[in-house]
């Protein structure tokens, strides 16, 4: 009646995009996003320590990342060919 | 049945987004259509060129799973394959964000030569989200374009300034330096167009833009909400609620892929005074 609703309205787009904003500007004002090469680094140094122990080739690794505002992950995924080659 | 046997792979087009000034709708642009041909069953893939304010993340909404970037995929410090982020709602649809910290020199001719040739094996369609301007980043995102889609605003400085990039279309790219190439494609897309203010003479017509352009029209988004709606959420504007915005970028990308669609002005519905008293959502 008379245009009122008692369910609760839509939570407003500003809202979210506001809480999207700090969490990226969070991570971008800090040292991570400062240092740039740190992700292809940190991949060639997992890569270089890996290949003391196996035979692996430079694509076989995959690093994937979630961002969150109170946690981040880091998923890193390596494929050995069928047998793990062990020197 | 067997397949033909051809000697050519089949190749994904290249089509640049691009518009000379800032603000008129590019990367709004860019995710819609890229979003829309990825809902209609082609393998999308949009690359952000905007090197240094990489913005198409934010809009697609996968800005917080962004761990390699086009950059780093020039510079050979990751795979391509490792930099494309995958779109959680639709499966044909990628993003290649751009870096935040370096700037357009990063961007050389022979490096994005390379990815888009590869990326041309993989999708049907790669979209280029151009920075505006026509320096270095906009010569880039243009290079290796078979098509353009030129967004413009119904107003002067846009307007002057597509008939520029227009002209860079003709001159400096890929296509154009080549002799018996077809010329790259471009195509008109008016956006922000406001229907009342044009009935009211206070804004250009679509006629006016074309007459003073003159290439053909791909469609017309009108002035909505919607637009800055789906960005507050990172949701392209097509795949957020039913709007004038989401319909018109549907049917400009069924005229892209050659269908024929009659060309409509919409524009949103005028809220009532008992919604617009008590401001409820329409």
């Amino acid at each position: 009646m008379f245009g009122f609703s008692l369910r609760p309205r839509k939570a407003a787009s500003a809202n979210t995009a506001k809480e999207r904003l700090q969490i990226l500007l969070a991570h971008e004002r800090s040292g991570a996003a400062a240092r740039p090469d740190c992700l292809p680094q940190l991949q060639r140094e997992i890569l270089d320590v890996i290949r003391r122990h196996m035979q692996i080739g430079d694509e076989a690794i995959d690093i994937r990342m979630e961002r969150g505002d109170e946690l981040s992950s880091l998923e890193i995924n390596i494929e050995f060919p069928g047998k793990l080659g062990v020197n | 049945m067997s397949k033909d046997l051809t000697l050519e792979e089949p190749m994904g087009r290249v089509i640049v987004v691009t518009s000379g000034k800032g603000g008129v709708g590019k990367t709004t642009t860019s995710a819609a259509v890229g979003a829309e041909l990825a809902r209609r069953g082609h393998k999308t893939v949009v690359i952000d060129f905007d090197v240094g304010l990489r913005n198409l993340d934010m809009i697609m909404g996968c800005e917080r799973r962004v761990v390699f970037d086009f950059i780093n995929v020039i510079q050979g410090d990751a795979k391509l394959k490792q930099a494309l982020i995958r779109d959680r709602r639709l499966e044909n649809l990628a993003v290649l964000p751009t870096s935040q910290t370096r700037d357009k020199d990063a961007l050389t001719k022979e490096g994005v030569e390379k990815v888009l040739e590869e990326l041309r094996k993989e999708f049907d369609y790669i979209i280029c989200d151009s920075p505006a301007g026509i320096e270095r980043g906009a010569q880039m995102a243009m290079h290796f374009a078979d098509e353009a889609i030129v967004v413009t605003n119904p107003e002067v400085s846009s307007v002057r300034d597509s008939d520029r990039v227009l002209g860079l279309l003709n001159s400096i790219t890929e296509r154009a330096g080549k002799t018996g190439a077809e010329p790259v494609k471009a195509q008109v897309l008016i956006t922000r167009h406001d229907k009342a203010r044009v009935d009211s003479g206070e804004m250009m017509t679509v006629e006016d833009v074309l007459e003073v352009l003159a290439v053909p029209l791909l469609g017309i988004i009108p002035e909505s909400k919607a637009v800055l709606r789906a960005s507050n959420l990172g949701v392209p504007v097509v795949l957020d609620d039913p709007s004038a915005a989401a319909a018109a970028y549907e049917d400009a990308v069924g005229r892209l892929i050659g269908e024929q669609i009659e060309m409509r002005i919409a524009a949103d519905p005028r809220r009532g005074l008992l919604q617009r008293l008590f401001r409820r959502a329409v």
